[in-house]
């Protein structure tokens, strides 16, 4: 993975600096509250229900096991024992002091990591798909374009206050794992004429209109793609909305000009920047690309695995991966006990994990959008040993994809923006599932949920989305079907008026009871609702 | 009296603003161009507008009414990259943590409407020994200084 | 009846105002009313750095002190209900009966 030189470490040493002095200026009054907030978003710090919370970035879902080590120390010294993992392959501590922030920031610093750019109107983390580089269907790693991406993103001057929030993912598969055209912009390599470049994408979103992302351009080689992206964000910081902040992201100036207009004003621009001199050599990306270059396999290893413990076979069949190495593994770890907080992980479990990707993974980790932790390279051999560390730390439960798999944002128990409360609804509705082997009769079933509009828990791209509002002064739950954040992309259709939390667990039992009795074949809760409609669910939930 | 601070020195001297110049709003001077050297561009305005015009002028006042609105920024850079050479000023609500990327943007100088801590002004445009991306101060970016290609 | 709450600037601990001064828990909140008194009172401590992002919020007395009257401010008075381990308050009634 990239490893920063001394270029990479004196700037983030000096963001370090700059938000001490921020800070301090804000504690001495020398700056208001609208003036600092800005500043602070820009560094990952909000104020939440209860706290400041810190979003720290873990670029393209990619760390190694000291810098997990780093978040466990955060997580035990500065905040209370824990460490939540988000819908952008972040990680967010609750209990923040903006006192303790410039610190928290400086430690992060002698392990690479930072928290620049994780919120604010600004181009935020790049995500990127888990199985990066390791994964037989991709057409080639896609985190050395994320590193460049990264470095051309962070403290650009002309895109530091954007209309709104600007969300990379990069993709290199067919297969879509990382949401990628719900994006503001996405990118997919592909490979034309043995050449591998950038197929873009431009103005998916989710929030309170979502839309699914346009193809921007068919190609873009390496030797343009910084160029063509600072045509894509100008035209958006000269054009994007201003007046209101729910119409400003790129995804209303893309509806409104139309992805034709919108793409004839990129390539005007992208035909006057051209010239200026401002694209790296070519040798920059392979100067990073070999900081990528696949980790010593060993040859010859076993392919076969004992199987005879069936909860460790369980866990083989459902949360481990094809590996494109022999020998090897992609192991995922779920972070969705049942009935616990999805996402959440201890100071310890997070200890855990770095020891483990040490001894197992070449000390490599990767988030996920979908809130779990993946160890990349695991081979066969060890997956038994594996499993069982993870099972005795509550790590190991066996459900990747399926409904207890679920996405849920913090909600109203942390979170100021929110309507409702994801979390007790998660874990009611994760008991209920997990009951009776429940969630493994169900298959692929990805259950989605969100505290409110601004669809941080991804609901409108669930194959079971809920939307948390209120409802004078009640929470109250819309139930979505049909949404869909992989390459057959589709966005949630609500079934009518809400429920209690109560009511929305019902009926979601109903709505997979009707899956059950209606299925063909080995066809998923998603190709039933495709192929049946919504009117069959909706007599089935209302009755 | 508002103070206009010369953001290509890293010490960032201030001096009063100059009051014998007054920009023309983008809409006025064209159209009725005159004898005018200044023009002032508000967020909304189409800098390419002046691109015809650059040779002529000696001040780009490019304003910020709030400091969240970036859109100036995107302003001056194109106004540089078109081979704009005169004088680009940012007022208004600018903040001494916008001096740098004001600078990195191509902005000459900077007129804001509360007073900037001199101190401040100072570390924020010295703090950053380098930078990613190039842009129209014409500092060296990083990926130029990896590749051995100074200048 | 009005109670004012905000954050600890450098904390970031959410906060009501007690009449003296800002306390913990919403059970020392007092009534501000709500006239341009509450508002004075909130600029002036906020100029004073004693509260950050703060503003005006319903309640009702309750048995135990002011109760919020909205489910998110009865929240922030109890903790994540979630976590009973990091309770603020657990005599606030979350979900009204």
């Amino acid at each position: 993975m990239y490893r920063y030189d001394s270029y990479d470490q004196a700037m983030v040493d000096a963001r370090v600096e700059e938000f001490r002095d921020q800070t301090r200026r804000r504690l001495s009054g020398a700056l208001t509250e609208d003036q600092f907030k800005p500043l602070r978003l820009m560094n990952g710090l909000y104020l939440q229900l209860h706290a400041y919370m810190l979003r720290v970035a873990i670029p393209y879902g990619t760390l190694s096991a000291p810098q997990m080590r780093m978040l466990a120390h955060i997580a035990r010294t500065y905040d209370k024992g824990y460490g939540h993992f988000t819908t952008r392959q972040n990680l967010q501590f609750n209990w923040i002091r903006l006192e303790d922030a410039p610190d928290i920031l400086a430690d992060l610093a002698t392990v690479e990591m930072h928290a620049i750019q994780t919120s604010g109107n600004c181009i935020r983390n790049i995500s990127a798909d888990q199985y990066a580089g390791v994964s037989a269907d991709e057409v080639a790693d896609p985190r050395p374009w994320a590193e460049l991406l990264r470095q051309w993103s962070s403290f650009h001057p002309e895109f530091t206050y954007l209309p709104r929030k600007f969300k990379f993912a990069v993709i290199a598969s067919e297969e879509d794992r990382a949401a990628m055209r719900l994006h503001d912009i996405g990118i997919q390599l592909v490979e034309r004429d043995g050449v591998v470049g950038a197929r873009l994408f431009v103005g998916g979103g989710m929030g309170r209109t979502p839309m699914i992302g346009h193809e921007l351009r068919d190609f873009v080689p390496e030797s343009a793609l910084i160029a063509y992206l600072e045509a894509a964000l100008r035209v958006y910081n000269r054009y994007g909305r201003r007046d209101n902040k729910y119409k400003a992201r790129i995804k209303i100036l893309v509806h409104e000009l139309g992805i034709d207009d919108y793409r004839r004003q990129v390539e005007e621009e992208f035909a006057a920047i051209g010239a200026q001199g401002i694209e790296p050599p070519v040798e920059e990306l392979a100067r990073i690309r070999a900081f990528f270059a696949a980790p010593d396999y060993e040859t010859g290893l076993p392919e076969t695995v004992d199987r005879s413990d069936p909860d460790f076979a369980l866990w083989l069949d459902r949360n481990v991966a094809a590996h494109k190495a022999p020998g090897y593994a992609i192991a995922n770890v779920s972070l969705k006990p049942v009935g616990g907080i999805p996402g959440d992980a201890t100071a310890e479990q997070l200890d855990l994990l770095a020891d483990l990707a040490e001894r197992y993974s070449f000390g490599e980790l990767r988030t996920t959008h979908s809130q779990n932790v993946v160890l990349p390279h695991v081979r066969k051999a060890d997956l038994p040993a594996l499993w069982q560390a993870l099972d005795d730390a509550g790590l190991g439960t066996a459900n990747l994809d399926r409904i207890t798999d679920m996405i849920a944002c913090p909600g109203l128990d942390y979170c100021a923006l929110a309507n409702a409360r994801s979390i007790p609804l998660a874990q009611k509705i994760s008991e209920r599932f997990a009951r009776a082997g429940k969630a493994e009769t169900l298959g692929e079933l990805k259950l989605k949920i969100s505290g409110c509009i601004n669809a941080c828990g991804h609901h409108h791209a669930g194959h079971i989305g809920i939307l948390g509002v209120d409802r004078k002064g009640t929470e109250n739950y819309q139930l979505l079907l049909g949404g869909s954040a992989a390459e057959d992309c589709s966005l949630g259709h609500i079934t009518g008026p809400g429920f209690d939390e109560d009511g929305v667990v019902d009926a979601i039992e109903r709505v997979t009871d009707l899956y059950l009795a209606r299925r063909e074949d080995d066809e998923r809760f998603l190709d039933t609702y495709r192929r049946i409609g919504m009117a069959p669910f909706k007599e089935a939930i209302y009755d | 009296m508002t103070d206009l601070f010369d953001l290509r020195s890293a010490e960032a001297p201030s001096a009063p603003l100059p009051a014998d110049v007054k920009p023309l709003s983008l809409e006025a001077f064209l159209a009725a161009p005159g004898n005018a050297t200044a023009v002032r561009l508000e967020p909304g305005d189409d800098a390419r507008a002046l691109l015809p015009h650059c040779d002529r002028l000696a001040l780009v006042e490019v304003s910020f009414p709030v400091f969240g609105d970036g859109r100036g920024y995107s302003s001056a850079r194109l106004l540089r990259e078109a081979g704009y050479r005169g004088e680009l000023r940012a007022s208004g609500d600018v903040l001494v943590d916008q001096l740098a990327a004001l600078r990195r943007c191509g902005f000459d100088t900077a007129a804001p409407d509360a007073p900037l801590d001199a101190a401040v002004a100072k570390a924020s445009l010295t703090r950053f020994a380098d930078v990613y991306q190039a842009a129209a101060d014409g500092r060296t970016p990083i990926w130029a200084r990896r590749a051995g290609k100074e200048g | 009846m009005k109670l004012l709450t905000g954050n600890d600037l450098a904390s970031g601990d959410s906060i009501w105002w007690s009449g003296r001064g800002w306390s913990r828990h919403v059970a020392d909140a007092v009534d501000v009313g709500a006239g341009a008194d509450a508002a004075a009172l909130l600029a002036a401590e906020t100029a004073a750095l004693r509260v950050n992002s703060g503003y005006v919020v319903d309640a009702e007395q309750g048995p135990d002190g002011p109760c919020p009257t909205h489910i998110k401010e009865r929240i922030r008075a109890a903790g994540p209900t979630v976590r009973p381990d990091l309770a603020i308050d657990s005599t606030i009634p979350i979900v009204k009966a």
